[in-house]
């Protein structure tokens, strides 16, 4: 088999895994679009939200120790304990449980009913307000955040492509989990939409706000699960970004490079943010690795999202959005 | 008692179609300028120049050139910093290839060429519409950063990939690098924001401006009465990617003098022009500049009274400024969507009535 088939195969493989992981955040993206209908910009800074709480408790750092030292001239930074990881995860699912309440209850409760747009415009508003806290409570340094999760490279796969191609692909053990956590999720997340009662409740909201009203479903509290569920998808994410790449600013950009995948996918549909997802990963991988080096390389900066203006020129809703009528 | 129209006679139709109908209105303008251009120059030092007037200045024509596009067009871009750059990568491309022309005339070229490629990435916003555009912008803002970043020969093939202005005058006076007096950069800077805010207002209140307005709020209405939206659409792209792309050259050349593409012009830069947009109020060129200022001046008002009376840490304050911006942008949506110009407005309704408001 030729050299450079060999090598797009590994690019490939690792684009496919990329890719779900940004159908992870994208998923987070269309939650809450479905159910709300707004577009929440701050998703990618709940991943860095959720990542830093996680670190700061798993560390026992004290929260806002940076402001009260500063306030009241003290030096407290440690509690002096490590919490287990497992315990520090659901501690961390309480926070953004609190937060998704807090967002419903002081920020979108007042913009029932306003234009999209302007929800869109505060939801960026709530990711620089979200940065902020998150910088303020547990410091801006760049933290490394290890719960436990396989490092390194897959000997196995590496052994059993060396047989065959005589070549071993490279593909970290992190990237599998993270494949196999996403894959779960959304099976998860598709059964709890599909099967359960409050899963109904959201997509009856999703639906039609007031018919949902009308037979009983409280809106408030299926925003709140809505806001939480999709804190719980950051979370997740923020844990493999995390894992990956240290906890920092640059996480938060990651809900950039979801943007393109939900409108190739469409944003309303859950398997279209997984296809797209995937279609981002791969595509950014190939066209770097095939056209990267003649252009100067980095190209993984813009592809995606000139891909998605491209596409989106032909299919303006996306692969599997909802056919968009225009009426006067 | 004095913001009145009444006695106010106008005796001719273009009395009457005035921009500031108005007199106390047209006088505070006449007063405003005269203060910009006659008593400022000459009291202005450098700090105020570079911290406050300058970023003041500049930010308001890009906030301009972006509420055509997103307040009186609808058209929500999120690529300003991408355009910017080319207003910035085309000046300084233009200042060292033609050394002895007049900065006027690059800065106004500079403009231009942004606005070529402000047409260019327009043109999907005839089929993609609301959010779907908003995102595709984006790729104007990565395409375009990373152009500048990766192509030699936008830079110079210098070796640090950053690009420095070289110094330039405009009539003997020198108005680029580091040598420049303050009162030369304020002004060349005043000039063009004046003359874009003129152009602004007078295009936002005449037939162009209609289209656009009736393209924002309901374009398929728009094209059944007759404005065509190629047209209505390129021209709002056109005109305020001109206005972005001048701030964006300013930006470069006097303000800051080195510039390195990723960080000055950066997603940050977009969402702070938006920012400036939203909170300053959509559609409106008043709002504009209300905006820019209270964004350029917040940072500053923080770190005065954060670092220098408090005493508190540069890093805090840096990220309590974010979460200021956060809250105030939030606040501003669910208490007055329309901004610091509906404030304005209100106010001047009220002092129409005043004393007596029945």
């Amino acid at each position: 088999m030729p050299e450079q088939l060999v090598f797009a195969m590994e690019v490939i493989l690792n684009g496919l895994m990329a890719g779900v992981l940004y159908a992870l955040v994208a998923l987070g993206f269309v939650l809450i679009y479905k159910a709300s209908g707004i577009f929440n910009y701050a998703q990618g800074v709940m991943a860095l939200f959720a990542a830093m709480t996680l670190v700061g408790i798993m560390n026992g750092q004290v929260p806002f120790a940076h402001l009260i030292n500063a306030i009241f001239g003290t030096h407290v930074h440690y509690f002096g304990w490590n919490i287990p990881a497992l315990a520090a995860i659901i501690l961390t699912m309480g926070v953004m449980v609190l937060l998704a309440w807090a967002v419903q209850r002081f920020v979108m409760r007042h913009l029932v009913g306003q234009e999209p747009i302007i929800l869109f415009m505060a939801t960026i508003g709530l990711a620089y307000f979200l940065e902020g806290v998150a910088d303020l409570m547990w410091g801006s340094e760049i933290k490394t955040l290890d719960v436990g999760l396989p490092q390194g490279i897959n000997l196995w796969i590496d052994e059993t492509t060396f047989n065959i191609f005589d070549y071993g692909f490279f593909i970290d053990n992190l990237d599998i989990v993270a494949t196999i956590i996403a894959a779960l999720l959304v099976a998860a997340l598709v059964a709890f939409s599909q099967y359960t009662k409050q899963g109904r409740a959201m997509r009856a909201v999703a639906d039609d706000h007031q018919a949902a009203l009308s037979v009983g479903i409280s809106l408030n509290f299926i925003w709140i699960m809505v806001w939480s569920v999709a804190g719980f998808v950051a979370l997740v994410a923020g844990i493999m970004w995390g894992t990956k790449s240290g906890v920092q600013f640059s996480l938060s950009l990651i809900a950039l490079k979801a943007l393109p995948v939900l409108m190739l996918g469409g944003f309303t549909s859950i398997p279209g943010a997984i296809v797209g997802g995937l279609i981002i990963g791969v595509g950014e991988k190939l066209f770097e690795f095939a056209i990267g080096p003649l252009v100067g390389g980095a190209t993984e900066n813009w592809f995606a999202y000139v891909l998605a203006l491209i596409f989106l020129v032909f299919r303006p809703q996306g692969l599997f959005g909802e056919k968009i009528i225009e009426r006067v | 008692m004095f913001y009145r129209e009444a006695g106010d006679f106008k005796t001719s139709y273009v009395d009457d179609s005035q921009t500031f109908p108005i007199k106390f209105d047209r006088y505070r303008y006449y007063v405003v300028l005269a203060v910009a251009f006659g008593i400022i120059p000459f009291i202005i030092n450098d700090y105020w120049a570079n911290a406050l007037l300058l970023p003041f200045l500049i930010y308001a024509i890009a906030a301009i050139g972006l509420n055509i596009l997103v307040g009186y067009c609808g058209q929500v871009s999120l690529g300003t910093g991408g355009f910017m750059a080319v207003g910035a990568y085309a000046c300084y491309k233009l200042m060292t290839a033609f050394p002895d022309v007049s900065m006027f005339i690059h800065v106004i070229l500079a403009g231009g060429i942004t606005a070529i490629v402000g047409v260019l990435f327009g043109l999907p916003s005839l089929r993609i519409k609301g959010f779907y555009l908003a995102v595709a912008t984006l790729a104007a803002q990565f395409f375009l950063v990373w152009l500048f970043n990766r192509v030699p020969w936008f830079y110079n093939y210098s070796a640090s990939g950053q690009i420095n202005a070289p110094e330039r005058d405009v009539f003997g006076i020198i108005i680029t690098g580091p040598n420049a007096p303050a009162w030369a950069t304020y002004m060349f800077c005043l000039i063009f924001l004046t003359f874009c805010a003129v152009v602004a207002r007078n295009l936002t209140r005449g037939t162009t401006g209609r289209k656009w307005m009736a393209i924002r709020d309901m374009d398929i209405a728009a094209e059944i009465i007759g404005v065509n939206p190629l047209k209505a659409k390129l021209t709002a792209f056109a005109v305020s990617s001109f206005f972005v792309g001048v701030s964006g050259a300013l930006f470069f050349a006097v303000y800051l003098g080195a510039v390195e593409v990723g960080e000055a012009f950066g997603i940050q830069k977009s969402f702070l022009v938006l920012f400036m947009v939203i909170i300053g109020g959509l559609g409106s060129i008043f709002g504009s500049f209300a905006g820019a200022a209270f964004l350029v001046l917040l940072p500053v008002v923080l770190k005065v009274v954060g670092v220098d009376v408090l005493g508190w840490p540069t890093d805090i304050v840096a990220h309590l400024q974010l979460v200021i911006v956060g809250g105030l942008i939030i606040l501003f949506l669910i208490l007055e969507p329309h901004g610091l110009a509906q404030l304005w407005r209100v106010a001047k309704e009220k002092l129409r009535l005043w004393p007596f408001p029945h």
